[in-house]
């Protein structure tokens, strides 16, 4: 199904370190790695392992010690903080474990903002569009506090989705949310990945969650432990 | 989204959430303080300023014992001035076989051109209100007058050779302090009158006075070109001459009010500071949200100043409407002791309470504000990915420059400025040193006492920065409420008593030196200690060490001595009401030529020690060297000069006498004899001055209380704002420790025993800053001995641990009372 350009994302020997009181930590260890168009791909290891700093590196919400990012055709790690935005807002979905919806705005607003940051004409038409698609679009008018935890996490699902991007990162997505509302949370992702042909790259924990995905990466203190690919896929 | 758009949408969620609530008081309370306080000392002033006028019954008056004809009317019409007469002399007037002596005043219609007339209908009557003089035919007496003859209204009086009829009782008019009064009882009837009377006789003893009115520049020019005409028997009335007093109750009454209001807004500000940091927190993970969906620095840039400028607005706004409603409150109070009331307010001050707010923002909120822009978008996925902090030498330069800013604009940048950043600073150095000492002397504590001691003490220890900043928040609201408390008592006390009970109450002026003796004598013959009489030369100072005295630069009093003519004295002795400041005072009987000038003159023109002062005194010329400087009470009501010089250098200038005496009711006698021998001898009556004077104290004091309550409002805003600042932190940590199995007593006792040892600490700290700026004030601005209330020195740690350990109190029994498990899932 992937178009013929090159991988969607590329990571070249990513190195973070932290200073410490107990002096200097390598918190990711050299770490390269390929995305594929339309992969997808989950993120496992247990906690600490370096999960969450890989995937701040690859979407450009934190910088590298050393190494290379490269999302499509840009190299993110050559980037101020502002390009990086940009090329995020054009580009990059987010779905976090702890939803991170604007208490100040409705539904349909979170939604909405980041198509407004962008700039985009008829955002209002396309974010009810989205929150369509997750079920929503009752509680558009509601705040994040009216809200269930999986509802939360809807929205936040339409919010990633709603400016078509390339790229979808979730950490933990299931992580605040009881088994089934997580099972049909995971469900959404998966159906509206497959509309859309987006890219996505799932942290978890789950191994069925894991298990779904067309391949699995294994990091352990810092280091790529593990990289397979379903055969099934 | 636009970022004005996410402002106002963030404004009004953040409003109705509660999160703005305490920023926006604090702001709403500094803007609404100022500009009641502006609306407020406007319109006093304006009133005062009025009323000064009103001892004259104009802005300028000209006092005449011959018939000045038309020629000065006609000349003050010309540059537009309006103008009034009065005639007075003393008759006796007749009612059937009752006789009495009156003074009778003969006024245009249009009398007086300031202030206003109290009429009753009859003896004991309601007031009313007049602003022209009775209409020919009839007369309005003093209640004095008719209740000497026995009579009331409506009775005819024989007026020289015509007859009158009273229909009016004469309660108040604006210029009874000059005159004769205390002598008889005035009878005030209309001029067109006068001639019938047959009174107006060559010889007889009468007093012509022209008022004029106008604008302040007008009347100036005016009275200067009247001044060269003026003839022999003429003199030009202005307030200077009988408001010195006056003047100087005024300035003080002024910076008085001025600081009231810019402890307020301080007060504000600081609630405003606390609050604003604690609202940048809680914008960080939206803000943090914000740049990972793709908003840039200058996004969150532009939307945070957006979203101060329209929480400005809102806040100038609303505080100026507030302060608006609530100084037309307190007018309402004291309008009936303001005669006239008080003049209108202009709309300006909402102008001004939109720049305060503004102001306030940009010293207090746009520090920690703009920190957000440097907010990394990592947060999203760690919570401890912070800002950059702001930095206190930044942020503490932009408060200070705010502040200094503030000051100058209210109380100019004068002395009260410089005393007010002293104290200020020095106070929040004390606070800030006390506080990091408490946080180190808490150690040894912290093995004493039962858990929920211990728990308490270790918050405090814990949270160094926090509860440093606290007890500088509390101490600093705690220590200007106490300082408002000592001036509005103790210091406002001290001043008033400070008017002695024998203070002079009569001035007695015009005595020729030939009528010195005599006046004396008839002192001497009625049983009361002669009085001193000083001298007084009009003269001019003409040059200053050879430089023309309309060249050299000088400002305010220094000015119109340059420019005008100035009274001159000589004395052998320091009067008490006078302290040297610098120099050397003459040896009495000095052949040298020598003069002392008052402090605020000398240093208005600029003048040092060893100048040379030229004067023109009735044709001759002298130059005099500045020997010394005095600081001199002006409220002392005793006669005082700006310029003091030797006997020798003034010896053959013409001289009339003056004096201040103390005359008990019981010798009012005195007065008319006094006058009857000397008949162009004048006396003032300083009772009615005094009154005024009272009158203008007590207003200032009205208004003070007032803005005393805006400052207890922003004291309560800083506490709020201080609590709410750790308030979350305080409900997860007691839910943890709910959890772990402590009580909720215990949890109260602990978070109590912090607040109570924050709130003494903060009490006793502040007791000595405000006892520290009382002084400095009393002494410097106010020149009062001043020892502070051992009240002070109770209740300050007192109130301390009360205000705080209540507000802590009410702001914990919620956070004790939460179910442990929704805070904690929250988290
Ligand atoms: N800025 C930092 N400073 C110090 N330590 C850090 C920093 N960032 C990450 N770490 C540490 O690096 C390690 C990896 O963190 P990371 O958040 O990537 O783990 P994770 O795999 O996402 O774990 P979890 O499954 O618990 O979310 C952890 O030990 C963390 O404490
Ligand atoms: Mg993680």
């Amino acid at each position: 199904m992937s178009k013929n350009t090159g991988p969607i994302l590329k990571a070249i020997r990513l190195t973070k370190k932290v200073s410490s009181p107990e002096g200097e930590l390598t918190i990711l260890d050299n770490v390269s790695l390929e995305v594929p168009r339309g992969q997808t791909l989950a993120v496992v290891g247990s906690s600490g392992a370096g999960k969450s700093t890989l995937l701040a590196l690859l979407a450009g919400l934190d910088e590298p010690t050393t190494g290379e990012v490269w999302l499509g055709e840009s190299e993110l790690t050559a980037l101020d903080e502002d390009g990086r935005a940009a090329l995020r807002n054009r580009q990059v979905g987010f779905v976090f474990q702890s939803f991170h919806l604007l208490p100040a705005l409705t539904a349909l607003e979170n939604v909405l903002l980041p198509l407004e940051l962008a700039g985009e004409a008829d955002a209002r038409g396309k974010a009810i569009e989205t929150l369509r698609q997750v079920g929503l679009e009752a509680r558009m008018s509601h705040y994040p506090r009216q809200l269930s935890g999986g509802e939360k996490q809807r929205v936040a699902i339409a919010r990633a989705y709603v400016g078509a991007p390339q790229l979808l990162f979730a950490d933990e997505p299931t992580g605040n949310l009881d088994r089934r509302t997580g099972e049909k949370i995971i469900e959404l992702l998966f159906r509206l990945n497959a509309g859309t042909g987006t890219t996505l790259m799932l942290v978890t924990h789950d191994t069925n969650i894991a298990q779904r995905c067309q391949r699995r990466v294994g990091i352990e203190g810092g280091r790529l432990v593990l990289d397979e690919t379903s055969a099934a896929a | 989204m636009s970022p004005l758009q996410l402002a106002w949408s963030t404004l009004l969620r953040n409003l109705r959430g509660g999160q703005l609530g305490v920023l926006l008081g604090a702001l709403i309370v500094a803007v609404a303080a100022l500009t009641s306080v502006g609306f407020f000392t406007d319109r006093v002033a304006k009133a005062v300023d009025r009323e000064a006028n009103v001892i004259l019954a104009a802005d300028l008056r000209l006092r005449a014992t011959q018939d000045p004809g038309s020629l000065y009317l006609e000349q003050a019409r010309a540059q537009g001035l309006t103008t009034a007469q009065a005639v007075t002399f003393p008759s006796v007037v007749v009612s059937g076989d009752a006789s009495q002596l009156a003074a009778i005043h003969a006024v245009t219609s249009n009398y007086p051109l300031r202030g206003e007339l109290r009429i009753a209908e009859r003896l004991f009557g309601a007031e009313s209100t007049r602003r022209d003089g009775p209409p020919p035919g009839e007369a309005w007496a003093d209640p004095e007058l008719l209740a000497r003859l026995g009579l009331d209204t409506g009775v005819d009086l024989d007026v020289g050779t015509t007859t009158l009829r009273v229909t009016g009782v004469l309660q108040y008019r604006p210029d009874q302090a000059i005159g004769f009064v205390g002598l008889a009882p005035d009878l005030l009837i209309n001029i067109g009158d006068l001639a019938a009377t047959g009174l107006v006789q060559p010889g007889s003893r009468i007093t012509w006075s022209l008022l004029f009115a106008g604008p302040v520049q007008a009347i100036d020019k005016f009275a200067a070109g009247l001044k060269d005409q003026l003839k022999p028997g003429q003199r030009l009335q202005t307030i200077g001459d009988s408001g010195e007093q006056i003047r100087s109750a005024i300035e003080r009454a002024q910076s008085f009010l001025s600081l009231a209001a810019l402890i307020a807004v301080l007060l504000a500000a600081t609630a405003v500071a606390v609050a604003a940091r604690r609202y940048a927190q809680t914008q960080v993970d939206g803000v943090a949200l914000m740049k990972c969906l793709g908003a840039s620095q200058g996004y969150v840039l532009r939307a945070t100043l957006w979203e101060l400028l329209l929480l400005g607005l809102a806040a100038g706004v609303v505080g100026s409407l507030l302060g608006f409603f609530a100084q037309a409150g307190i007018a309402w109070f004291v309008i009936d002791l303001i005669d006239g009331g008080l003049p209108a307010p202009g709309i300006s001050p909402l102008f001004s309470g939109v720049i305060t707010a503004l102001a306030v923002l940009t010293g207090f909120a746009l520090p920690s504000m703009l920190a957000l822009r440097t907010v990394p978008p990592l947060r999203v996925l760690r919570h401890d990915a912070a800002p950059r902090p702001v930095s206190t030498l930044v942020s503490y330069l932009t408060a200070v420059g705010v502040v200094v800013a503030l000051l100058v604009w209210l109380v100019g940048a004068g002395r009260l400025l410089l005393i007010s950043v002293v104290g200020l600073s020095l106070g929040a150095a004390l606070l800030s040193g006390a506080g990091w000492l408490l946080v180190l002397g808490l150690r040894p504590l912290r093995n004493a006492g039962g858990a929920a001691f211990r728990y308490g003490l270790a918050n405090i220890a814990r949270r160094r920065g926090e509860s440093v900043a606290q007890i500088v928040a509390f101490g600093f609201g705690l220590a200007v409420l106490l300082l408002l408390s000592v001036i509005r008592t103790d210091l406002l006390d001290t001043w008033r008593t400070n008017l002695p009970a024998d203070a002079p109450n009569h001035f007695i002026i015009n005595v020729q030196p030939s009528e010195v003796a005599g006046v004396r004598a008839v002192f001497e013959r009625n049983g009361l200690t002669p009085p001193d009489l000083a001298p007084l030369v009009r003269a001019r100072i003409t040059a200053v060490n050879g430089v023309a005295a309309q060249d050299v630069s000088a400002t305010g009093e220094g000015r119109q001595l340059l420019r005008r003519e100035a009274n001159l004295t000589w004395a052998d002795r320091l009067d008490p009401s006078n302290t040297l400041t610098a120099g050397e005072f003459w040896d009495p009987g000095t052949s040298r030529l020598e003069v002392s000038v008052e402090d605020d003159a000398a240093r208005d023109m600029g003048l040092q020690l060893g100048d040379q002062l030229e004067f023109g005194v009735a044709g001759q010329t002298f130059a005099a060297t500045v020997t010394s400087t005095r600081q001199v009470r002006w409220d002392s009501f005793r006669p005082n000069f700006y310029l003091l010089l030797t006997e020798a250098a003034l010896r053959e200038a013409p001289a009339t006498f003056i004096s201040g005496v103390y005359i008990p009711d019981a010798n009012r006698q005195v007065l008319l004899e006094l006058v009857r021998a000397f008949p162009t001898v004048s006396v003032i009556d300083l009772q009615s001055v005094l009154a005024q004077v009272r009158g203008v104290m007590d207003r200032a004091a009205l208004a003070v209380q007032f803005v005393f309550l805006f400052t207890l409002l922003a004291g309560i805003v800083v506490l709020l704002a201080t609590i709410q600042a750790t308030r979350e932190e305080r409900r997860y940590e007691a839910a943890m420790l709910r959890t772990l199995g402590a009580s909720r007593g215990l949890v109260f006792k602990g978070v109590l025993a912090e607040f109570v040892g924050l709130g003494a600490l903060a009490g006793i700290l502040a007791t000595l800053v405000a006892m520290l700026m009382a002084y400095l004030l009393a002494t410097d601005v106010f020149q009062l001995d001043y020892r502070p209330a051992t009240w002070l020195w109770i209740g300050g740690p007192l109130l301390g641990t009360l205000l705080v350990g209540i507000a802590g109190v009410l702001a914990t029994s919620k956070v004790v009372s939460h179910p442990p498990v929704a805070v904690l899932r929250a988290h």
